[in-house]
């Protein structure tokens, strides 16, 4: 069987794979990290969105072996050691940016991956377009909304608007 | 810390294991030597099966077993069992087809399950699966509710005549054709409300597992009811009894009803984790939850309001056809009936109301509860049926129902079809929402647009619904085979915190916070010393589950009970200790103290004396503090509220945008308003879904043609709006705390509003009705086809 290298929230690994295997069951199934989640198998709901070398991707959509020599990060990996959530992770949950939970790994990962890709600012027009790829059922992604805008600032450095 | 009691926007206590990929959904669960599951599924509508044919399959690299119905039916497994039983007009049974956990003889809709393989890599369960033949004889299928009514239409059961599952009815026939008789106008619509998907985000997952030691077994699913489960597999299906058979609901991603109901699936995965001895998992893929999670709606009526010259309604008619799909789930034969035909009162007077339902088997998926379950299909048929009432008589749509709205000194209020309600205050819900909309400003807006080159229009529903269900006694007369109690168990620790153990499931809802604030707020604890436990029959005493809004109404008074027990048998315990009358003592802020002294108690004396006393009232009053109450409600409780959309339609492209939407519901009293405000816009979010965008298709053969995220259109970030949220509440008066309920309104009193929104923005295309989903196509075509009636002048 195929051998895989590579590092998954700074932890290096080297796997052996079929050679269908998608990165998204390599992370839950060989790494046991479940945060990541399997929610449509046609690349539509962003459940399983993790980062490749800081870029945001459906891990459901690459195989595994594709992930040769590369750096993911996955929504085990965004806390700081000692439990500190990053700023998405904080205004998540300030906000009410989830319910069930399920879509939310991927929902956060893409929003960073928004957020940092956009240091100029964000509209809300922007932020909504921008979650194209991530499907939500509960939040009637109201309050996701707001928590990236508020997200924005701490991640660029700026105080929130008062 | 700030205040966090009844009221305050409390952050939640679930959000920490979710933010940071430590939820724990059934998928995650692994067991050790688990096997997996792959089910072999029609992919006919509806078809006799011959031969099955499994030993390529058998002998596939990893497989364990390869299992059919025969194998199931040989070791005595029963089918899937339905928990309502409606009567016909003639007092007859409804016809009640068996619905065996894999087909045997035939197969009834594209999904049902014919087969499972078993082996030790759910790839290695895949590939096995594709080598299975079955010898199919296609039958013509009954696709729809208009083909299935036909007369000489395919049968989906043999003893179902005319595939009609029950011919059913409610109210005074003579007493509305009385009133037609007598009225001045009758005022006609038909309508269909659309069939969906409910697609919660986490696909439906189960892990049977198998002691071999004790002969126990566990299931762990994707379940609103673990204990419902338990209650139906157990006794109908695998003949396990309780003591042997645990059921673990753990974080389950969603479900909005269609995680409420017993599937085969759970039946499979336990059984043959007892026959092979290991643990057995299914997961589903997004392809099989389109073809096996219970869809939703799919209704076509006919409803006729009979009114005077002012406009006032003086009876209702409606007649309606129900798809109830190819078998009869869990709770499907009361969504129609007394889910959906007692709330054709909505918030109007209307003295006489007469409706028939026929509830039809199609070879399609079963139907079943869907968020609001009947509430958003009577709410949509009335509201829409005002809408063309003020348009026929040019009656202004919101005097038209402030004239024949319930008036607030009228409560108690009893409808002419078998509901109570017993508060609201539908003027004070009217006006805030006309007021947060701006409804006076809307005509300069529309102005604005039509300058633009768009379209623009407003709709208004005022509704009502009923949940909290449900009154045992009053259900059970009606059909329900159990009673809808809930269940809370809850423990003061020795040293002083607290374990509410409920039937309440979460999975979204945000229990484990809104349910720790009540808990913290009554007893004067902290709320991070309260942890709420659900989802568990290894842990928790009894409970129904959580749908119809009723975990705050029914599982929250549930809790208030067993919190008056505690705090009945503290008074006893302090009273001894601080050597007073039991009547002195006053229980406030976690503190008993004695009246008109400075004696006092805290919370955490009492519970350390009430489980390791040495001072203690042993004679009279057993050690320990732990209460369990069973709370069933005295009457369904009845939120409601204004919806208001604001659309605009692009005629080159007939796309919809909604512009704005206000909703201002009366859910009782408000524990947490961040969670329903949440809970409102996430039910809106669906409700802008069907009015606008899904609809689950088949095509006349009966193929599901929506069947993938990619055909059926779920609501995205940028479909949607920022959706402003009020609440103008009146008391629920039978129940401890007030409450009412908020899971549903969203879902229930939004899709009219946007209908008749996009009504009013083509007014000038002479259109008086359109049925969801006003698709772009839809609208394209409408606007092509009309040229537009302007004013003579």
């Amino acid at each position: 069987m195929p051998q895989v290298t590579l590092t998954v929230n700074g932890t290096p690994h080297t796997v052996e794979v079929e050679g269908r295997t998608l990165l998204v069951e390599l992370l839950r199934e060989k790494l046991a990290l479940t945060g990541t989640h399997i929610g449509c198998d046609t690349s539509q709901c962003g459940a399983c969105v993790v980062h490749l070398d800081g870029t945001s991707v459906k891990s459901c959509t690459m195989l595994a072996l594709q992930a040769e020599g590369c750096a993911v990060t996955t929504i085990e990996g965004l806390a700081a050691a000692d439990g500190t959530l990053h700023p998405m992770q904080e205004m998540f949950r300030e906000h009410h940016a989830l319910q069930c939970g399920f879509c939310t790994p991927g929902m956060v990962m893409s929003a960073i991956d928004l957020v940092q890709s956009h240091p100029e600012g964000l509209t809300e027009r922007q932020i909504r377009e921008g979650l194209e790829g991530n499907l939500c059922r509960c939040t009637g992604y109201h309050n996701i909304v707001k928590a990236i805008a508020a997200a924005w600032p701490l991640m660029h450095g700026k105080a929130a608007a008062a | 810390m700030g205040f966090e009691g009844i009221g305050a926007a409390v952050r939640r206590k679930e959000d920490f294991r979710f933010l940071s990929g430590r939820g724990n959904y059934t998928d995650d669960i692994n067991r050790p030597g688990q096997l997996y599951a792959v089910i072999k599924r029609s992919d006919r509508p509806h078809a006799t099966i011959g031969e099955i044919d499994t030993k390529a399959a058998a002998k596939a690299p990893g497989v364990a077993a390869v299992f059919t119905g025969a194998d199931l039916a040989a070791d005595n497994v029963g089918g899937l069992p339905c928990g309502w039983q409606i009567h016909n007009k003639d007092g007859s049974p409804m016809v009640e087809p068996p619905h065996p956990v894999l087909a045997i003889g035939k197969v009834r809709h594209v999904g049902d399950p014919v087969a499972v393989v078993i082996a030790t890599t759910k790839q290695a369960a895949k590939d096995a699966a594709e080598l299975i033949v079955i010898d199919y004889q296609d039958l013509p299928a009954a696709a729809s509710l208009a083909e299935a009514v036909k007369p000489g239409a395919a049968l989906v059961h043999d003893d179902a005549a005319g595939n009609v599952c029950y011919d059913w009815h409610i109210g005074d026939k003579a007493a509305m054709e009385a009133a037609f008789a007598g009225a001045d106008r009758v005022v006609k619509l038909e309508l269909e409300n659309n069939r969906l998907i409910p697609n919660a985000m986490e696909p439906r997952a189960a892990v049977g597992d198998f002691d071999t030691s004790s002969g126990d077994f566990t299931l762990f699913t994707t379940s609103q009811n673990p204990h419902v489960i338990r209650l139906l597999m157990g006794a109908f299906v695998l003949h396990i009894p309780e003591n042997k058979l645990r059921v673990v609901a753990p974080d389950v991603g969603g479900g909005f009803g269609s995680k409420i109901y017993h599937y085969a699936e759970e039946a499979i995965v336990t059984w043959a984790a007892g026959k092979l001895r290991k643990p057995v998992k299914w997961t589903a893929e997004r392809n099989e939850s389109f073809m096996s999670d219970a869809h939703g709606r799919d209704h076509v009526s006919t409803a006729e309001m009979a009114i005077d010259k002012d406009g006032h309604f003086l009876g209702l008619r409606v007649h309606t056809l129900a798809n109830m799909g190819a078998y009869l789930s869990t709770f499907a034969p009361c969504v129609p009936t007394y889910l959906y035909a007692t709330l054709l009162a909505g918030v109007y007077k209307t003295p006489v109301i007469y409706c028939e339902v026929k509830a039809i088997f199609t070879n399609t998926v079963p139907v079943d509860a869907y968020r609001g379950a009947g509430r958003p299909e009577a709410t949509f048929l009335l509201e829409r049926l005002v809408d063309a009432v003020a348009h026929d008589t040019g009656i202004d749509k919101v005097e038209l129902r402030r004239r024949n709205f319930i008036p607030n000194d009228a409560f108690p209020y009893q409808t002419p079809v078998a509901l109570q309600y017993d508060s609201g205050d539908y003027t004070a819900t009217l006006n805030a929402a006309l007021k947060a909309a701006d409804h006076a400003g809307f005509e300069a807006r529309r102005t604005k647009a039509v300058a633009g080159g768009k379209l623009r229009g407003i709709g208004v529903s005022t509704y009502l619904e009923a949940c909290g269900i449900a009154p045992s006694a009053v259900v059970g007369s009606l059909g329900a085979r159990a009673g809808l109690y809930e269940v809370a168990n809850i423990k003061v620790h020795p040293t002083g915190s607290v374990t509410v153990y409920t039937g309440s499931h979460s999975h979204g809802q945000g229990h484990e916070t809104t349910f720790a604030q009540l808990v913290a707020s009554q007893l004067g604890v902290p709320i991070d010393q309260v942890d709420i436990v659900h989802g568990d029959t290894a842990k928790i005493p009894f409970g129904m589950g959580t749908y119809g809004s009723r975990s705050l109404a029914v599982g929250g008074s549930a809790m208030v009970k067993s919190m008056d027990k505690i705090i009945a048998k503290g008074k006893k315990i302090a009273a001894h200790l601080m050597e007073a009358s039991v009547d002195d003592i006053e229980f406030k802020d976690g503190k008993f103290t004695v009246a008109g002294t400075d004696k006092e108690k805290t919370l955490t004396d009492i519970s350390l004396a009430a489980y390791v006393p040495h001072n203690y009232p042993i004679e009279e009053l057993e050690p320990g503090l732990d209460e369990t109450s069973f709370y069933d409600p005295k009457n369904f409780t009845f939120p409601g509220g204004c919806h208001i959309a604001e659309i605009e339609i692009d005629p080159d492209t007939g796309v919809i945008s909604v512009e704005s939407f206000v909703a201002v519901d009366d859910v009782g009293r408000v524990i947490n308003p961040m969670i329903v405000e949440g809970q409102v816009q996430g039910g809106v979010a669906q409700g802008i879904g069907q009015a606008l965008l899904e609809a689950a298709i088949y095509d006349s053969a009966g193929q599901l043609l929506s069947g993938s995220m990619m055909d059926y259109t779920m609501p995205r970030a940028d479909n949607l709006p920022n959706i402003t949220v009020g609440t103008e509440s009146t008391l629920c008066t039978h129940n401890p705390l007030g409450v009412k309920g908020c899971g549903e309104v969203g879902a229930i009193g939004s899709p009219p509003a946007i209908i008749n929104a996009v009504i009013d923005a083509l007014k000038d295309y002479g259109v008086r009705h359109i049925d969801m989903p006003a698709s772009a196509p839809k609208i394209w075509s409408i606007i092509q086809a009309g040229r537009p009636k302007m004013a003579a002048e």
